[in-house]
């Protein structure tokens, strides 16, 4: 029982990646390695996709910031305006807003498809690292259809065996170009 | 009256409009040439172009310029085209420079738009002369700063802009008169959001103090029902409380706001928000440095009088719109019939705590945010308002309400006696007429 399980590949379903698992104390933590992280970028992009935005919401931590900035480089959220910036107030206000039946800016819904890939470790300890990856978003609706591409910047952190998002930032290629209403988070 | 101008004339009718002044895209190539080629149309900020060779490429109507400033600090509107063979010369949206240069055949000039040297000089037919006034990047005709906020004019006569602005200066002043040092600066960066719709829609929406409660209804329940106790930095707060007060009665837009209009289009919008709901709180202590520093450079009666100036939207027709309080300047641009760009600038109070400029892009975030709770259920309004209005239903759109009502106002306007008075759409369209038919038609018939 106090032997380590090895993480195996499995289909992703069966077991619901962020329900912390039970363990015997004093158990070695799972390291957050480049195959743990890939696996919950790619558990968050089909939250978002599937329109889950509780789910996902659930995803962040209590103090979580979630970023979208409107120049490329750009410093801060503070001194300059962002395309989204939310801190856990806001975001939780979005997502409650996305669930309305009076939301007319998604009436119709958009569907969206993304493909998460480079993902890369930028620094990293056991229990929280950031994560580098490429995102590209297809958003459908009305006619229409958009494509987003990016850089995002997830800061994980685990607790109690379960990964969480700390922050988010997302680069988007064309922050600075007149764009129409973004409404579905990437 | 030329068929034209009697065609046009038939469009607008007391009380309601011909939804062929948004959706005909004839109409909008006489509206680039006879309101953005004529009327006094904002093309930037002083503290853009704050030193000499400083310049700043944007757009007035659908034509490229470049607003600069020349060697001797001069502030210069010219149209960002080369004389040789058209190309647009300046391409990026701003920089430092000590000439322009095109990149197609080098000709260059000087920041003024002379021209200063042309490659390959000979063989040209005789009387070429490239000093020549009329060969060169040609400045707009007329240019004129109202304490830093700059116009241009392609209407090489006419009203004079502060005869054109009215009483629409005191708007410009408040933007200005809140710095206790008295100079604000575009800071903070810009918000460029679009939308498939006509130009127009976008000023008649701001005024419009019935849309809220109904438009916004998504962002209003979410805000009610976000808890006061979670984790926020600032961002959350505000942006929630605007929210919340989209959501106040019919009853309260209806007698406790304000609809004020003007000659020459321009309206303003009373603020809907009490200094306790939102930057502007009282108790804030940021604020309250605010306010101790406005009052030790203004005095105590003059930071009063500054600071019980309330207004929401203040639109300076065609295409500039105000939020004095809360720092924030729009800029339409028409790109098409049905498409419209917006950019949206916060400034820098000077002299005001530092917090204030991030008070001001926390609002901005909200309110002009492309990704805004609120912002994007309005694109979502204009977009739909150009997919009804080009079906082949109802030809005349209803801009009545309060049409029997509106009462005149003490500075030579008129005023809605009720808030949600559609009477800053009349007025807005007694101009367009006067504009668009150069003064032939009758510009009485939209205003009761």
């Amino acid at each position: 029982m106090a032997k380590r399980r090895k993480p195996k590949a499995r289909p992703p379903s069966r077991r619901p990646l962020l329900v912390p698992r039970r363990r015997a104390a004093g158990r070695a933590i799972e390291p957050l390695d480049l195959v743990r992280c890939e696996r919950f970028l790619l558990h968050e992009a089909q939250l978002l996709d599937d329109g889950k935005f509780d789910d996902w919401l659930a995803l962040f931590t209590p103090d979580a910031w979630y970023w979208v900035p409107s120049e490329p480089d750009q410093d801060n959220p503070h001194d300059t305006v962002s395309l989204i910036y939310d801190d856990r107030r806001l975001l939780e206000t979005r997502v409650r807003r996305l669930a309305s039946p009076r939301i007319y800016s998604q009436e119709p819904r958009s569907r969206t498809s993304r493909i998460v890939s480079n993902v890369l470790i930028e620094d990293s300890g056991n229990n929280a690292c950031t994560v580098r990856s490429k995102f590209l978003m297809i958003e459908y609706r009305r006619d229409c259809q958009r494509l987003f591409a990016g850089t995002a910047f997830h800061r994980l952190v685990q607790a109690d065996g379960a990964i969480l998002i700390a922050s988010k930032r997302v680069n988007l290629v064309n922050c600075d170009a007149p764009l129409d209403g973004i409404v579905v988070p990437f | 009256m030329s068929n034209i101008d009697a065609e046009l004339a038939r469009l607008i009718a007391p009380g309601r409009v011909h939804r062929r002044l948004y959706t005909d895209p004839a109409i909008f190539d006489l509206e680039m040439e006879r309101i953005f080629d004529a009327a006094w149309i904002y093309v930037g900020h002083e503290s853009q172009i704050k030193k000499p060779g400083d310049y700043f490429a944007t757009r007035m109507g659908r034509k490229p310029v470049v607003l600069v400033r020349d060697e001797e600090g001069k502030v210069r509107v010219i149209h960002n085209q080369c004389a040789h063979r058209g190309a647009m010369v300046v391409a990026t949206d701003k920089g430092n420079t000590a000439e322009f240069i095109c990149c197609y055949h080098g000709w260059t000039y000087h920041l003024d738009g002379r021209v200063k040297a042309v490659p390959l000089n000979h063989g040209y037919p005789q009387g070429f002369d490239p000093k020549d006034p009329k060969i060169g990047m040609l400045p707009v005709p007329r240019m004129k700063s109202y304490r830093g906020f700059i116009f241009a004019s392609g209407a090489s006569d006419g009203p004079s802009l502060e005869d054109s602005l009215g009483h629409m200066t005191t708007s410009l002043d408040d933007m200005v008169d809140r710095a206790p040092d008295g100079e604000i600066e575009v800071a903070g960066g810009v918000f460029k959001h679009a939308y498939d719709g006509n130009w127009k829609v976008y000023f008649e929406n701001l005024c419009d103090a019935a849309h809220p409660l109904f438009t916004h209804r998504s962002s209003i329940d979410a805000a009610l029902a976000q808890s006061d106790d979670v984790h926020s930095d600032g961002s959350g707060e505000i942006a929630i409380r605007q929210m919340r007060q989209n959501g106040a009665p019919y009853s309260f837009w209806e007698t406790q706001v304000g609809i004020w209009t003007y000659p020459n289009g321009h309206s303003y919008l009373g603020d809907y928000h009490d200094d306790s709901k939102l930057v502007a709180a009282l108790k804030d202590p940021v604020f309250r440095k605010y306010i101790a520093a406005l009052e030790r450079k203004k005095g105590k009666e003059e930071a009063k009088r500054i600071l019980e100036v309330r207004r929401w939207n203040s639109n300076i027709y065609p295409n500039v719109s105000l939020m004095s309080q809360f720092q924030q300047l729009r800029v339409v641009y028409p790109i098409a019939v049905n498409r419209t760009v917006v950019h949206a600038y916060s400034f820098r109070l000077k002299g005001a705590p530092e917090q204030m400029l991030r008070n001001a892009v926390s609002f901005a975030n909200v309110v002009n945010g492309t990704g805004s709770l609120v912002l994007t259920d309005d694109l979502e309004i204009y977009n739909r308002l150009d997919m009804g209005m080009s079906s082949e239903g109802c030809e005349w759109l209803q801009i009545g309400r309060g049409y029997q009502s509106d009462v005149p106002d003490a500075h030579g306007g008129r005023r809605g006696k009720n808030s949600t008075s559609e009477v800053y759409i009349r007025n807005m369209l007694d101009t367009w007429l006067g504009l668009m038919t150069k003064g032939q038609a009758a510009p009485v018939r939209a205003v009761s």
